[in-house]
């Protein structure tokens, strides 16, 4: 057994070329063929790639989906984000736990299943949703929970759990997944059909700098969020010395409630794949990588046969449409379940085989990215919109929006929650949040997240806002809440979300999470009181003002939403006479610890109780 | 001065080189920009974030961010430090530090730190984790409680004494120092001599056998507050 477990490590490390680099791919294999990177792994890996073993056991410690004890054969992780829950996760749950007699982040002891939670796994369209092993299992009930493991048990084979196949791509042959699309809006831009090769034959009849100058003139900017104009940071990076250059798309959602990647990867990543190739002639680079977050792994197999078949057309390798010189192909990283990786100095990292920490700025990307080259990383729609850019020229794209200054084309939004059509809607940059929630059956909203936990809660009056640059910048996370829903409850899942997803690097936002959900939490309990409001404020300030990257700069958005436009979500839960008081006393609490020591159960507490109510 | 430049910190002129940090320059100037996972020799690491300053309006860690000619720099505001002190404060309740008893105490940046700040009591509540030792070693202590998480022993570790005896392992609040064997210090290189061991700020790494050589009243930070040093060549 162990003669085995050397051997195929040797090999994975092997195919790898023994590239510490390639540490990611490594241990996820080692991961499916052995269940669990344990000690011994480490070991042989970090001795066959010529590593230090700590940096693999930071490696494997620091992202979700690995392990450093055996897994079950069959891992099921049930999406634990707060659309989920809305849809009913907890009884999903719970049939999961009575039939496997496990709790989750257990194994049960025949080693066949490990049950675990997951942040968002991209399927708040289909909520509750859970993956097993790498399979998406979707629109779950307490039902269909226990029927799942029933079936499991006889075969063991979660693909075999997929008896009807979703729209579109998602009945082809390497994905036959149960996911649907949702696609209710289809926009002239991201999913217009697209003719494959026409972008890039345009591309080549200009010059980089051409292509560079278009993007610029129909004003793309990046639609991950933060809205940094594409065509500038194609500029640094060609303007930037070093030999080896590389664009990398960030197909990495994580932000709880976005689920636009996975439709545009399984609908349409020829258009994709023709703008990271019209990337790389513009910056002067040849190698392309498209990070793909775990969750997706289901869509692998597809689209390496997408580039496959670009590559038998020429569209990818060398000599790209008989071009001589113009040589560019791209493979697929996988990650291994890490919020923050959709950073892009931290999906750097990832592509190096590192842990998944950011890093600190300056030096940019653009100058110095992966393996020290000048790097673009670009989201998946950002690319996207620049093979329409390509395709019907930079003026008329500007065109396409609405005609709000400085936000050119369509913006894909990802809709769940308390609306009647959750689902992918491709609007122009100006539309108003209010029509968007007509459309997709939301309009009775109390309120609506905008761009995630990390974006904007908005209050009804605030619906004529419009999606765009200057107004709502979004990622595309649009979450809908009904009068209800609990906000505070909301607020503390998103900061849960923060917490498990910090790389811990920095301390404010390492601490400063932790920190702000004790304080909320203790104010759901009701032993808040009015000066909690401010220490709130000032720790969410300290946080965003302090914090490296963009998780712990944003992570505070919900609690400073909330007390600016839902106050009295706050106040109602304040004791009478919490003004200015001390919160009151929780006596079963601070005896807790003790009182389990000496085995009482509540006696005193309890009397206490009765003598108060009494 | 061929190359020099002039930045502007906390409507102080200051002349600075290219090549060095906003930290270094200030430094130089006789201004203290308070640090903790910084540390001189060392690549600088932004992790702590008691050294962010406001340059040109926008937060940067003065440890990591270069010079850029006519820079303005807003360090010893009343709210920066606000941001600092509550930083530092974090750093207090996310540990276990029991400076009454540790040895590191008048010797320890942060507990210097909390001094400068006027720091009695943290506002916040203590976590109280369960952080595990590491005595294997037969010269070197671990004490997890009181690792604040700089990374200076992982960076010293690698780039002084080109070993990697440390790195980071786990995430988030999970996050802690971890040792290039499987569990214990005392399978790896580590050596009492190592650079690294000299690294920490705080009791987390310790020397044995010579705990509490010097006497209470004697040690670095005793007389005068951290930063003090910085500030009096200004003066000279």
């Amino acid at each position: 057994m162990a003669d085995n477990k050397r051997k195929i490590i040797r090999e994975i490390c092997q195919s790898c070329g023994d590239d510490p680099t390639r540490l990611m791919d490594i241990v996820r294999a080692v991961q499916m063929r052995l269940r669990c990177v344990d000690d011994e792994a480490m070991d042989l890996i970090a001795k066959a790639v010529n590593t230090h073993r700590v940096e693999v056991a930071g490696v494997v410690s620091f992202y979700a989906f690995l392990a450093d004890q055996p897994l079950g054969d069959i891992v099921i992780r049930l999406c634990d984000d707060v659309i989920d829950e809305m849809a009913g996760s907890k009884y999903v749950a719970e049939a999961l736990r009575s039939e496997l007699g496990i709790d989750f982040g257990q194994t049960t002891p025949d080693g066949r299943f490990t049950l675990a939670w997951t942040p968002c796994i991209g399927m708040c369209d289909q909520a509750p949703a859970a993956l097993v092993n790498d399979v998406p299992v979707t629109e779950l009930n307490s039902d269909t929970a226990r029927r799942m493991i029933h079936e499991l048990r006889e075969h063991m084979r979660p693909e075999l759990l997929v008896t009807r196949v979703g729209d579109g791509n998602n009945a082809h042959p390497l994905v036959q997944s149960m996911v649907k699309n949702n696609l209710r809006h289809a926009g002239p831009v991201v999913f217009s059909p697209v003719n494959r090769g026409e972008a890039i034959r345009k591309a080549l009849a200009m010059t980089p700098v051409e292509v560079i100058r278009a993007v610029k003139t129909a004003r793309l900017r990046g639609c991950g969020g933060a809205g940094f104009p594409t065509g500038m940071k194609w500029e640094f990076t060609r303007a930037a010395a070093g030999e080896r250059k590389f664009i990398i798309a960030n197909a990495d959602e994580g932000e709880p409630g976005t689920f636009k990647d996975r439709v545009i990867l399984t609908e349409r990543s020829d258009r994709l794949f023709a703008g990271m190739t019209i990337a790389g002639y513009a910056i002067g680079a040849s190698e392309g990588i498209l990070y793909l977050r775990a969750e997706y792994a289901y869509l692998r197999r597809y689209l390496e046969e997408v580039l496959a078949a670009r590559r038998a057309e020429n569209l990818l390798g060398r000599a790209i449409c008989g071009r001589p010189g113009f040589n560019f192909d791209i493979r697929i990283q996988m990650g291994a379940g890490a919020y923050i990786c959709g950073e892009e100095t931290a999906l750097i990292n990832s592509c190096e085989g590192r842990r998944g920490e950011p890093r600190n700025r300056p030096p940019f990307p653009a100058q110095h990215g992966y393996l020290g080259g000048p790097t673009a990383v670009n989201n998946v729609e950002t690319l996207c919109c620049v093979t329409k850019v390509l395709e019907v020229g930079p003026g008329t794209f500007s065109e396409l929006g609405t005609g709000v200054s400085g936000s050119a084309g369509t913006k894909c939004l990802s809709i769940s929650g308390d609306c009647r059509a959750p689902g992918i809607y491709e609007v122009p940059y100006g539309t108003t949040l209010r029509s968007v929630l007509d459309m997709a059956g939301g309009s009775e909203a109390a309120a609506v997240q905008v761009g995630g936990p990390s974006g904007k809660m908005i209050a009804p009056a605030e619906y004529d806002r419009r999606i765009c640059f200057d107004d709502l910048a979004t990622g595309g996370s649009v979450m809908v809440f009904s009068r209800r829903r609990d906000l505070l409850h909301v607020v503390s899942r998103f900061l849960d979300f923060f917490i498990e997803e910090s790389c811990g690097y920095c301390t404010p936002c390492r601490v400063g999470n932790v920190l702000l959900k004790e304080r909320v939490d203790r104010i759901r309990h009701r032993r808040g009181n009015t000066t909690d409001l401010d220490y709130l404020r000032e720790l969410a300030d300290t946080v965003k003002l302090t914090s490296r990257c963009g998780l712990g700069q944003t992570s505070p958005n919900p609690v400073l939403a909330t007390l600016e436009k839902f106050p009295h979500a706050y106040t109602v839960l304040m004791p009478p006479n919490g003004n200015g008081a001390l919160a009151p006393f929780d006596l079963e609490a601070a005896t807790g610890d003790a009182r389990a020591v000496v085995h009482r159960e509540r006696q005193h507490s309890t009397a206490v109780e009765e003598n108060r109510n009494g | 001065m061929a190359d020099g430049m002039t930045i502007t910190i906390d409507d102080r002129t200051i002349s600075a080189q290219p090549g060095q940090t906003v930290l270094e320059a200030a430094q130089a100037a006789g201004i203290y920009i308070p640090r903790l996972c910084h540390r001189e020799g060392l690549t600088p690491g932004g992790a702590c974030r008691v050294c962010v300053v406001l340059v040109n309006g926008r937060p940067q860690s003065a440890c990591t961010l270069p010079v850029t000619p006519g820079m303005v720099v807003e360090n010893d505001s009343p709210r920066m430090h606000e941001h600092r002190k509550r930083i530092i404060e974090m750093l207090f309740v996310e540990g276990n530090h029991f400076c009454m008893f540790c040895e590191k105490s008048g010797n320890c940046e942060l507990q210097a730190l909390a001094y400068r700040f006027g720091i009695a009591a943290p506002r916040y509540p203590y976590q109280f984790p369960r952080r595990s030792v590491d005595a294997s070693h037969p010269d070197i202590f671990i004490d997890h409680n009181r690792c604040v998480l700089c990374a200076r022993c992982i960076r010293a570790s690698r780039d002084l004494d080109g070993k990697n005896v440390f790195q980071f392992v786990g995430r988030g609040v999970h996050k802690r120092v971890g040792v290039n064997a499987r569990a214990r210090l005392v399978d790896t290189d580590a050596d009492v001599s190592d650079a690294a061991v000299e690294a920490c700020p705080v009791g987390a790494i310790l020397k044995k056998r010579v705990g509490y050589a010097v006497p209470v009243g004697m040690r670095l930070y005793d007389h005068a507050p951290i930063g003090a040093d910085i500030e009096a060549e200004a003066k000279a």
